[in-house]
This record gives structure tokens, sequence and C-alpha cells, in this order.
């Protein structure tokens, strides 16, 4: 999963019909000093989150492994809201090779 | 599956009902020497690992299938823990 913050919210009247009724929201990828990133996604929310919220989002077809988002075109899916956040083993990110 | 090491935890209070009863861990993936891969990402821990410590985890709609529930939305979970690694050549 990936580590987001909740910026905004998609309205959309014209979509998939299967679509009707999914709340869509904006989560703008965050590192983990909470520094945001360039990427943002649309998610489905199923645990109630709103805008300003750090939250976690589940990607791909797992996305669709819940009750509302089941058989459903939808590949991101907010599934917690972060309370709080222990980053232990700190090292300084010598090189990171982007696979 | 990739090669991972443990560098954090996150408490999630508020979150979809079928994952609550395991930890989620910060995973930086690493490469067999060792080497930061790439992004550190969230993985939901089903063995109990420590920060610090060298783990696996299994990606996509696979991850579901440690947990005890038949639907989950997760993309990543930790499935071992790493007592050695053995390279050839």
């Amino acid at each position: 999963m990936i580590l987001g913050k909740v910026i905004g919210t998609v309205w959309s009247t014209r979509k998939d019909e299967n679509l009707v009724g999914a709340k869509f929201l904006i989560v703008r990828h965050i590192d983990l000093e909470y520094k945001p990133k360039d990427a943002t996604v649309i998610a489905v929310d199923s645990v109630g989150a709103g805008v300003g919220e750090i939250v976690i989002v589940a990607q791909g077809s797992s996305a669709r492994q819940t009750t509302f988002t089941k058989n459903k075109p939808i590949d991101a899916v907010i599934m917690a809201i972060v309370d709080k956040l222990d980053i232990s083993v700190k090292e300084k990110q010598k090189e990171t090779v982007v696979v | 599956m990739q090669l991972g090491k443990i560098i954090g935890t996150i408490w999630a209070t508020r979150k979809y009902e079928a994952v609550t009863g395991y930890k989620m861990q910060f995973v930086q993936p690493i490469n067999s020497e060792g080497k930061n891969i790439g992004e550190p990402i969230i993985a939901l821990d089903t063995v109990g690992a420590g920060p610090g410590e060298i783990i696996y985890f299994v990606t996509a709609s696979e991850a579901v299938i440690p947990l005890d529930v038949d639907m989950a939305p997760v993309d990543a979970s930790i499935v071992g823990i790493v007592d050695s690694i053995n390279i050839e050549s």
C-alpha cells in the first residue's frame, strides 16, 4: 500500500454506471516525512476519510476486495486512516535504484 | 516476491474491518545485496516481524491470501522473515 494525503474530491456525473454512488477522493502521495510528492491518485473511500487526512491506499485488483468496490472498475481504495507513524530504522537513503 | 527491510510501523484505528488485528509495517524493498530498490511501501504483517528485520513480501491480490478473511483491500503482505541468504555466483 502507499501513504497519501487526501487533498480533494472529484465530482463526475457522466461515468461508468458501475461507479454511481462512489465517492472519489484525490490522494497525493507523500513520503515518510509527510513531504508531498508529485503523484496523485483518485481513490474510492471505504473508511470515511476526509480532506487533509493522512491515509493508506491499496491499489491494483486488491482494491476490488471490499464489499462496495467488488466487481467495479476501481483500482485504488482508501483502506485506513493513519493515527501515528513510527519510523524506527532511520538511515540516509544511500542511492535508490528505481526499478 | 520481494526482499525488504522493516523501517517503521503504522498505527491506524480507523481502517477497513477485515484488516483489523494485523500490524501495518513500512518496508523498504532491497535487493539480495541489501541495497535499497525503489520507494518504501506499506505491507500488512502476517508473521510478526520487528523493526530492522529482513523479510520478504508478496504483492497484488495474492497479498490477501495469507489473511484469514476472503476479501480485504490489501496489495502487499509480509509472508516471511529471512534467516540467511546464500548467493552462489
